[in-house]
């Protein structure tokens, strides 16, 4: 018979932000020099490109502001002609690059996010119609899934420009561009938010609470969507930023190689397309302002988002 | 086995026919070729004469089918933009994407293994550090920033290389090669190692995860614990399981060098199919398109069946039971 | 009597974490004779895959011999690195896993692993070296030998597997064997024909072997003398059937008593209360006293009971006495 006691000690349970920043996840950002680096950069380049109607000096966009005699204007002197002096010079248009840069990562951003958003909604209901609905369906569906995969996406979102461009008549092909790029790269993108979802569809279908609600009687149209989907959302979410990341540069890509977008609304692959042109003649800043800040984006990006893979990898700790 | 062989070739073929498909509706979808031919002064009679001469009033699957007969054949008509046939066209431009895709290739796999495992076993050196943190940029930075970046060092700067095309030529016959002079290797250097660098640097990055996650294995302990030496444990038993999962994805890999070309000749200016294809989506160009679609879906399939079978060849657990193997 | 082959005193491993220094390994100490077999027994977590692992010198960064030494045919070893270290394994100790299908490289075949081991150790041509792989294969009952060297891991069975890896640990002829769950992942059937083939080997060639188990059922059947491990540190340290029939400490005992033995229609089983505890949350003084319905003011107090400082037999304050005293 035993006379000890076991003794409890009383903590103060700590609050939900203490945890958080004492959490693993927190502790390792907090001690990765790189991991704080780059999502400070991240923040500033998104930052200055939203609120870029209020930072940039110019709206490039506006076709009535742009003079061509401002063209060519090195970074910091005063233009021959006009006198104007513009940060870091102007292009062959006489847009002022500066905010050319700020404006043409508005379009990045945006085309990235609607693109993810894009390819998830398609790929969520059609990863959720596949797994729960089983049968053709979902046998039609992942064929046309790996069939799609076969082909790198760029080559998939190339091929949907030019099939979409060849659709749209001419005089509407540049505005047009914009919602273009997004179809594009959305379409080319859903495949692996489509595969997460039948999986994670198939791992829940046969779980009990599923049965139950079943067997209550809700259509499965409810029970995919109040039942399976949170359970999926957080591979999705991961995926998903992953997305991103590769979305933005999929535009830049796009951009450059003239099938992104258009000269009149350049982003910063259009920029350094242009760019490209004038490197030999000496009108330099053309092409490096563009290329570093799209360097810093990219770079930025991605280092943040493999520490994050990192630092969730369970299998690492 | 030979069950095993027989389901992928029929998965092939099954990608080829969507893929015909695909540029078949190409064809449909954008723009009347009729409309175009016959210009603003057209009866309804001429455009019904037209459509039935060049068989445009057959039913879908018809269609369908001879395109597919005529694609087996290498017979996509004639380019919208040049006149010319799709096939001459395609054949004249694919000797400089091969050479720039193979060259690209020995760097990216040998670079790519050899970095790998250096890093892998030297884990904590400084060369590893190094050498991460360089792959790190390779893969996070876009291919034509790349390009742009190095010819921005190496031909503006320095002037040490040419900036854009393939230099001199040699004319073979049904093949130009730009090895047999000292300009066209020189113009091969930049843009394969442009090219070659992503790949590489994804190479690297696999073989190392593999060949780590081997070397935590209880066939690696064991070894050790009967005394093995370390160079004997790397090479022989860690390096042959670890390129056993990495063949299949680097094969993969490199099928994709192929489309990849298309970005680096555009920064390039380098003639190959790649530059064609990006001219003709600008240009709105279908029957180079639907070419270019159709070739490389026929590489790929390739690819991935040879390297199917490869992976048969290396494994011996596969050739008993049929499962897929791991470690 | 002769030096013991394997000499442990007082070793202790160390793992430090970002929580503090873990110790898997407190002070263990024993010694183990040509020809004889000493179970190391204990649940999962106490230590007795550690203390291998340490003898053998495969500890997985950050874990670290801290202090104690370990004595092979009297020779320190504890300090060895690198390629001194590396020319006694295989030749002078050897090590077996518990899973055979992972201990055994699936793109080599059979005879390649057992040549490559016998050349590295034995100075031998190679087709010598084929001849004495064929032979080992022979010895641990691998039918037909010659014909199946040249098979892969997976065309044998998962005993037969294990054949092959006791094989590969004896063909360079060492001293001491560590086995580590030799059985675990085994069928019922075949467990008792590797206990006994090991036995057998062992004690024909004179290999001293410690065996890691959890499973007392082995250690019964196969051990000269049992070691029973508890929080890292050595519980009891004895002859087997002395341990199995008149444990001493109250660990030992709750062992036995929750063993089901089929003769005795037991009803209920009985179970020792809690659970041992984390290596971080280790009690002061005697590691089990919280679960120990003897335990007494005493065992609270630091330093903890230890072989040397009481019977030699069970580090315990309060041992468990019989009526009568055990006739060998």
């Amino acid at each position: 018979m035993s006379d000890h006691q076991i003794e409890i000690e009383t903590r103060r349970t700590p609050g939900r932000l203490a945890r958080a920043w004492n959490g693993d996840l927190a502790y390792s950002f907090r001690h990765s020099p790189v991991a704080m680096i780059s999502a400070f950069m991240v923040a500033l380049l998104v930052l200055s490109a939203v609120f870029a109607p209020w930072i940039a000096p110019h709206n490039p966009f506006d076709p009535g502001s742009l003079n061509l005699m401002n063209g060519f204007t090195p970074p910091g002197e005063p233009n021959a002609f006009t006198g104007e002096v513009f940060l870091l010079g102007t292009d062959d248009q006489g847009r002022d690059v500066f905010s050319t840069i700020l404006y043409g990562m508005r379009i990045s951003l945006l085309v990235g996010f609607s693109a993810v958003m894009l390819a998830m909604v398609i790929g969520v209901v059609l990863g959720l119609l596949a797994g729960y609905l089983g049968g053709w369906i979902e046998s039609v569906i992942m064929r046309i899934a790996d069939i799609q995969l076969t082909f790198p996406a760029i080559l998939v979102a190339m091929l949907i420009f030019g099939v979409a461009k060849g659709i749209t008549p001419p005089e509407y092909r540049d505005q047009m561009a914009i919602y273009v790029l997004i179809l594009a790269i959305g379409l080319s993108d859903w495949v692996q938010f489509a595969r997460v979802v039948r999986g994670a569809t198939l791992v829940e279908k046969n779980r009990e609470y599923v049965e139950a609600a079943r067997l209550v009687g809700r259509r499965p149209f409810s029970i995919m969507i109040r039942h399976i989907l949170p359970n999926a959302l957080n591979a999705v979410l991961v995926i998903a930023t992953i997305s991103l990341a590769l979305a933005i540069i999929a535009e830049a890509t796009l951009s450059f190689l003239g099938v992104g977008a258009p000269p009149t609304k350049p982003s910063l692959g259009t920029l350094i397309r242009i760019g490209q042109g004038y490197m030999f003649s000496g009108e330099w800043w053309i092409l490096l302002f563009p290329a570093l800040t799209l360097l810093a984006l990219a770079l930025s990006i991605n280092l943040l988002g493999d520490w994050l893979r990192d630092a969730l990898n369970p299998r690492l700790r | 086995m030979l069950a095993y062989i027989i389901r992928r070739v029929a998965q092939s073929i099954l990608v080829l026919l969507v893929t015909g498909f695909v540029a078949f509706s190409m064809f449909s979808f954008v723009g009347d070729p009729v409309e175009n031919m016959l210009g603003q002064e057209r009866t309804q009679a001429d455009v019904d004469r037209l459509r039935g001469q060049l068989g445009l009033d057959q039913p879908f699957v018809v269609q369908y089918a001879k395109f597919l007969q005529q694609a087996a054949q290498g017979n996509f008509g004639l380019s919208y933009r040049q006149g010319r046939e799709v096939s001459a066209i395609l054949a004249e431009r694919l000797p400089a994407t091969l050479e720039l895709a193979f060259v690209s290739g020995l760097l990216a796999l040998g670079g790519g293994i050899g970095f790998g495992i250096l890093t892998a076993i030297r884990r904590r050196g400084i060369s590893s550090n190094v050498i991460m943190t360089l792959s790190l940029v390779g893969v996070s930075l876009p291919t034509f920033l790349i390009g742009i970046l190095l010819i921005y060092v190496f031909s503006v700067e320095l002037g040490w290389l040419p900036s854009f095309g393939r230099g001199e030529v040699v004319d073979l016959g049904w093949w130009t090669t730009g090895f047999l002079t000292l300009s066209g290797l020189k113009a091969l250097v930049l843009p394969a190692i442009t090219l070659g660098l992503y790949q590489m640097t994804l190479i690297m990055r696999l073989v190392r995860t593999e060949m780590m996650e081997v070397l935590r294995m209880d066939y690696i302990r064991f070894a050790r614990a009967r005394g093995l030496r370390e160079r004997s444990i790397n090479f022989r038993h860690a390096l042959r399981n670890t390129l056993v999962p990495v063949i299949t994805i680097t094969g993969l890999q490199l099928g994709s060098i192929i489309a990849f070309a298309i970005i680096t000749e555009t920064v390039f200016q380098w003639p190959g199919v790649g530059l064609l294809f990006i001219n003709a989506v600008q240009f709105v160009d279908i029957p180079v398109m639907a070419a270019y679609l159709m070739m490389i879906s026929v590489m790929f399939v390739g690819i991935n069946l040879i390297v199917d079978l490869l992976y048969f060849a290396i494994d011996p657990r596969l050739r008993v039971d049929g499962k897929a193997g791991g470690h | 009597m002769s030096e013991p082959v394997l000499s442990v005193r007082d070793l202790v491993v160390e793992i430090p974490t970002r929580h503090g220094v873990l110790r898997p390994v407190d002070g263990v100490s024993y010694d183990i004779a040509a020809g004889e077999i000493l179970g190391v027994v204990g649940e999962s977590g106490a230590g007795k895959s550690m203390t291998g692992n340490a003898v053998i010198g495969l500890l997985d960064r950050p874990a670290r011999i801290a202090s104690g030494e370990v004595l092979l045919q009297g020779q320190p070893i504890h300090q060895l690195q690198g390629a001194a270290l590396r020319k006694l394994r295989g030749r002078h100790m050897g090590m077996i896993f518990q899973d055979p299908l992972t201990s055994l490289n699936p793109l080599l075949t059979v005879g390649d692993q057992l040549t490559e081991t016998i050349q590295e150790h034995l100075d031998l041509s190679a087709s010598q070296a084929h001849e004495r792989a064929i032979a080992a294969l022979d010895e641990v009952g691998i039918p037909a030998a010659r014909q199946r060297i040249d098979s892969y891991p997976h065309e044998f069975s998962g005993g037969m597997r294990q054949r092959v890896v006791i094989a590969l640990a004896l063909c360079a002829e060492p001293e001491l064997i560590i086995a580590d769950e030799p059985t675990t992942a085994l069928d019922v059937s075949v467990q008792a024909q590797i206990i006994a083939l090991l036995r057998r080997l062992c004690r024909e060639r004179g290999v001293a072997v410690m065996l890691v188990t959890h499973d007392m059922g082995v250690i019964a059947e196969a051990a000269d003398r049992v070691a029973v491990m508890y929080a890292g540190r050595l519980a009891e340290l004895g002859p087997v059937r002395e341990v199995v029939t008149q444990a001493r400490h109250p660990y030992t005992a709750g062992l036995m008593a929750s063993t089901p033995v089929a003769s005795q229609g037991q009803k209920r089983l009985r179970q020792i209360p809690g659970a041992m505890p984390r290596l971080d949350a280790v009690p002061a003084g005697c590691a089990f006293h919280p679960r120990c319905e003897r335990a007494q003011a005493r065992c609270r107090q630091a330093p903890g009971p230890t072989l040397q400082a009481c019977d030699g037999r069970a580090a315990c304050w309060f041992p468990i006495t019989y009526e009568q005293e055990a006739t060998l």
